[in-house]
């Protein structure tokens, strides 16, 4: 087989993410993207927006504001040419991730050569399950248990599956990341990638959106300790332990490795490979762990080789299974090195490209670290991971 | 909405309120105290400014002053909308001249406090931003427009208002009088015409434009961007050395365009003019002075009047039956191929959107209709006006026979064939063989009757008589005529056919010269019955100048030609024969076969022509210009009279909206009748008033 075209990760940027039924409340989700949009294309001057083939955009709910082919909408809206193209995407919380290895897909096999992809979901505005309508058939012939469609369940599912996780662990890995992501701010690693959002509010007129809405820096195990359980009497998984519903908008620029340097761009991360695994939709969580297994299997490397991850949390239980089946401590700094999703939130199909602009980030902080992951778990029970190798690396091909 | 009412407040003022918000600025310039112009409408209800508005923004910025910490303020709007100005209600209400400066000052007080803060003040120009909400933004330090602002303007000149919120003293002093009076001047005395966001830019009234997607976010990045110094605005004084040379020239061109007929544009010219000198203080005193003149004269009173006829009256046509009665026309026809034919099939095709025919009497006539249509559109695309699309569909949609036939399908049917009663009798006979028993007839005839007209048909109730005004894409008027036997849902059909047209409506009764042509031809006709007595062409050329009506009865009269303006006489004559004498100097202009009274001149000024000063036979009673406009205007009123006696229209506001829509007059004037009842004509000709003293003049 001949060899695939390198794909790069060249730039990405987000909005700041906001509490559910925070300031972007009053948001439409579309404008939401196109801001972060625009400011990737402001960023990168020297992409000719006519030269984008593709704009891929991920939603969860597709419907209203985040329905109409938003990757065609949001194009329109964002002032590209009416020549380029564009689509919508769902895996869910991997919705991102999936319009990055989409559109990387097609780079790789020569189709196109310059993508924009990104993911948005306002949940104030589309609260998870709006509008679902499960085929009967799940529940008669047992498909599916009925836990699976809540995803605090299968949270809870998994501490039933590895006994040893406990509350404590998931409790101590979220003030972990808490602190991580407090850290992160307080060096200003994080608000570089972030696009100011105008919003407004019918009482208080205009505002501006520039940090994070989610994070909570003073969070302490024993006040983690008193939350409810919302999913199960005497349950394990809380608020605190747990990514909250979040709104929030991102958007990356892939190219071909020959079109990045054709055109003067730098480009952060070089795509290694990438798969996505199913498990039973019960355990969702444990997603990751056959999907990285599968991508390290394929890119002929073992999970030695990666010096970084970037995992989201939607839940610390999650995260956790992921690292004792790998054997990696949960304090071990290669990982989520500034805080996660339990900090900043999880706008569901945002969240892939988040990882990627923290993985980045986090390139760049580390020079001597040479390959990557952003991993994620997936409603449904799936997991998904790519594999990046940092260009500030001597060695990166 | 509350039933509670804001204190201060105009009865039934829309509030726009000022909300301010602590806004963290990227690239940590710090803090700003953002506000926001909302009156919690949608934007089909623009904020304005009254008593309450102005109060709620003065109370922000004493809120804003009294918080710690703020490095700067801005202001910008609800979406797609920044302000549209004063709330004019309000001036209905100002009897005495003290409540007319109470309302400048009102403006000014709160207005200039963005100009003299501790702190920077930025405006983001967001959308529509008109009058006072133009003039907010020159208080400020800084602005930024978004490339999506539909409508920028200082329109208070064509409203018979100066901008008296600091705009005639800020904008001189920011741009320069001449670009200073292109906005405040020209284009308001333009059609009210609007300037580009770029345009704006260009003059450089805004500091810097960014597109509406992300409009606010870029001008409070581009504003953190000024405050951290990263971003330098300097600002070059105006040329003073100039300044008078730029007025007096200005001045100039206004005198050869208005002959001083209205007061607003030179007050405006005379503040510009004072802005080389005044200090701040100066200049907007003497903008409460002037907009206190105005506000407290009958001019700006009939101009906000007509105002409101052309954007309310207008759109709600009084005496038009119910809606619901129209029937859908979905095949027009249209009888005649000439230019006029052409111009209303090209008309009917592009609102109505569906299929056109054409038929005229040969092959050759009809080839060169659709010839006319085909370069119109290609003329519209090629100027930028119309997707190649669009005019291959209308094209498509307009078709053009020798025969009738294909009227048998339609649901209206316009003739504009020779303006001759028996012609047009004998096309409605001919049309009524081919189409159905409901298909409206309609007649563009400018002067004839409908009743008779329609007289020999079997279905006479659907005849209707639609007049328009050249040219027919242009002209915003069309008066539509019911004969004596026309129903309902003919009626509600050309209403809804005239509604669709995008044009302004007016319901007349069938009579001779309907309302426009009447009292134009009543102009006419008096000028020249003072011609004929024995007063100088020029003098009565002239005499017309203080209604500042858009041309010289002569120069209109050069515009139609004598022989038509002779045949119109003919036929108000026959119907009014002592009101409309018809002119034996008139009748020698159209027997020599002249243009007109003038001929070209030195520098395109045209100038009498003498053989027409030959042909003329005069008495020897000379009146002078004052003696002409008194004889016109009491003539005017006499007539007006006569017609409102009559029901011709439902009341003065009809003859107002025809003559200020169909024959040009002056907001000023308020059309018509309230300029006959300030000069005194009504009273003088008819014993009283058109409209209580306050409608469209100050009130007593």
């Amino acid at each position: 087989m001949a060899e695939a075209r390198d794909v790069v990760f060249v730039d990405g940027v987000r909005t700041p993410f906001g509490k559910a039924g925070g300031a972007y409340r009053e948001t439409r989700s579309d404008d939401l993207v196109v801001k972060a949009m625009r400011e990737l294309l402001r960023r990168n001057p020297n992409v000719p927006p006519a030269r984008i083939d593709e704009v891929a955009i991920a939603a969860t709910t597709q419907t209203g504001d985040q329905g109409m082919t938003i990757g065609r909408s949001a194009a329109l809206l964002a002032g590209l040419p009416s020549s380029v193209p564009g689509y919508a995407i769902d895996r869910m919380c991997a919705g991102a991730m999936t319009a990055v290895t989409t559109v990387s897909s097609a780079i790789m096999a020569g189709q196109i050569d310059l993508a924009l992809a990104g993911g948005v979901e306002n949940m104030s505005r589309h609260p998870m399950g709006e509008g679902v309508d499960p085929n009967p058939r799940f529940l008669a012939e047992r498909l599916v248990d009925p836990e699976a469609l809540l995803m605090g369940k299968t949270a809870e599912n998994l501490h039933d599956r590895f006994p040893s996780i406990t509350k404590e662990r998931a409790d101590a890995y979220a003030v972990s990341s808490q602190s991580k992501t407090a850290k992160a701010y307080s060096e200003g690693r994080i608000q570089v990638d972030l696009v100011p959002v105008a919003v407004r509010d019918g009482e208080q007129g205009w505002g501006l959106v520039t940090v994070d809405e989610v994070p909570r820096a003073d969070t302490t195990l024993a006040g983690l300790a008193g939350l409810k359980t919302p999913f199960r009497p005497h349950g394990r998984v809380t608020a605190g332990n747990s990514s909250g519903l979040t709104d929030g908008a991102t958007a990356a620029l892939l190219a071909g490795a020959d079109i990045a340097t054709e055109l003067g761009l730098t480009a952060k991360m070089r795509m290694v490979g990438f798969a996505f695994a199913g498990v039973e939709p019960e355990v969702m969580g444990v997603g990751p762990v056959p999907s990285t297994e599968k991508a390290l299997r394929r890119a002929g490397l073992t999970i030695t080789d990666i010096d970084l991850f970037e995992i989201n949390e939607a839940f610390a239980v999650q995260v956790l299974a992921f690292l004792d089946h790998f054997g990696i401590d949960d304090e071990d700094p290669r990982v989520n090195p500034m805080g996660g999703a339990i900090a900043v939130g999880h706008p569901l199909a945002s969240s892939g490209i988040r990882l990627m602009n923290y993985l980045a980030r986090d390139f760049e902080h580390d020079p001597s670290a040479r390959y990557g992951i952003t991993t994620m778990c997936i409603g449904l029970g799936m997991g998904g991971t790519v594999i990046w190798e940092n260009l500030n690396n001597g060695s990166a091909a | 909405m509350t039933a509670t009412q804001t204190e201060g407040a105009l009865p039934g003022e829309v509030v726009t309120h000022a909300r301010v918000r602590l806004v963290d600025l990227p690239l940590g310039a710090g803090s700003m105290a953002l506000i926001t112009l909302d009156n919690d409408r949608d934007h089909t209800r623009p904020s304005t400014f009254g008593p309450a508005g102005l109060a709620s923004l003065d109370a922000a910025l004493d809120q804003i002053i009294a918080t710690p910490g703020i490095v700067a303020v801005g202001v910008t709007g609800k979406p797609f909308i920044f302000a549209v100005g004063a709330d004019l209600s309000g001036i209905s209400h100002v009897r005495v001249r003290e409540q007319a400066i109470e309302i400048a000052q009102l403006g000014h007080n709160v207005f200039r406090r963005f100009g003299e803060l501790d702190v920077p003040t930025f405006a983001f120009v967001n959308g529509a931003a008109i009058g006072g909400g133009f003039e907010l933004p020159l208080h400020c330090t800084y602005r930024t427009v978004s490339s999506g602002a539909a409508a920028l303007s200082l329109p208070e000149v064509f409203l018979g208002l100066v901008p008296g919120w600091g705009g005639a003293w800020l904008l001189p002093n920011l741009i320069g009088p001449a670009d200073a009076m292109q906005v405040i001047l020209t284009n308001a005395m333009t059609m009210n015409r609007q300037l580009k966001p770029a345009e704006g830019r260009k003059l450089g009234i805004f500091d810097a434009m960014f597109e509406p997607a992300d409009f606010l976010e870029q001008s409070l990045t581009w504003a953190a961007r000024v405050l951290t110094g990263e971003i330098v605005i300097t600002r070059k004084d105006p040329d003073r050395g100039l300044w008078d040379t730029v007025i007096g020239f200005a001045r100039s061109t206004l005198d050869a365009r208005t002959h001083g007929a209205f007061k607003s544009p030179y007050a405006a010219l005379d503040l510009i003019a004072a802005a080389k000198t005044s200090t701040r203080d100066e200049g907007f005193a003497a903008e409460d002075e002037s907009l206190a003149d105005l506000v407290m004269g009958d001019e700006l009173r009939a101009s906000l009047y007509a105002f409101d006829l052309v954007q309310k009256r207008a759109k709600s046509p009084v005496g038009a039956p119910d809606r619901s009665l129209a029937r859908p026309v979905t095949l027009v026809g249209v009888v005649g191929a000439g230019l006029m034919a052409s111009q209303l099939a090209l008309l009917f095709a592009k609102r109505l959107q569906v299929p056109v025919i054409m038929t005229d009497l040969d092959q050759d006539r009809i080839d060169k209709g659709l010839a006319f249509v085909r370069e119109e559109l290609e003329q519209q695309v090629a100027k930028g006006r119309m997707k190649p699309d669009m005019a291959n569909r209308l094209g498509a949609l307009i078709s053009a026979s020798t025969s009738k036939d294909g009227f048998a399908d339609a649901s209206f049917v316009i003739e504009a064939v020779f303006e001759n009663m028996a012609v047009k009798q004998q096309v409605f006979a001919e049309l009524e063989a081919i189409v159905s028993d409901t298909c409206v007839i309609a007649s563009n005839t400018s002067s004839l009757s409908l009743s008779e007209m329609s007289s020999a048909m079997s279905h006479p109730e659907r005849v209707v008589g639609f007049h328009f005004f050249n040219p027919v894409a242009v002209m915003p008027l069309l008066e539509i005529i019911p004969s004596a036997s026309t129903d309902d849902a003919t009626l509600a059909t050309a209403f809804a056919v005239g509604r669709t047209l995008k044009k302004s409506t007016v319901l007349v009764q069938d009579t001779p010269g309907f309302v426009v042509n009447r009292l134009l031809n009543l102009v006419m006709a008096e000028v020249f019955r003072a011609v004929d007595e024995g007063t100088d062409l020029a003098v009565a050329d002239r005499a017309l100048r203080p209604l500042g009506m858009p041309m010289s009865p002569f120069t209109l009269m050069q515009l139609v030609g004598p022989a038509v303006a002779f045949h119109v006489m003919e036929v108000l004559h026959d119907a009014f024969p002592e009101r409309y004498p018809l002119s034996d100097n008139l009748r020698r202009i159209v027997e020599a076969g002249k243009p007109g009274i003038f001929v070209p001149g030195g520098k395109g000024n045209p100038k009498l022509d003498p053989e027409v000063v030959a042909l003329l036979e005069q008495g020897d009673t000379a009146l002078d210009e004052a003696q002409v406009l008194e004889r016109v205007a009491d003539a005017l009123a006499r007539e007006a009279r006569i017609m409102l006696d009559d029901g011709v229209v439902t009341g003065p506001q009809d003859l107002d909206l025809c003559m200020i829509l169909g024959a040009g007059m002056p907001f000023a004037l308020g059309g018509l009748t309230p300029y006959l009842d300030r000069s005194g004509a009504s009273s003088r000709a008819t014993g009283k008033r058109f409209l209580a003293p306050g409608i469209a003049s100050l009130p007593e």
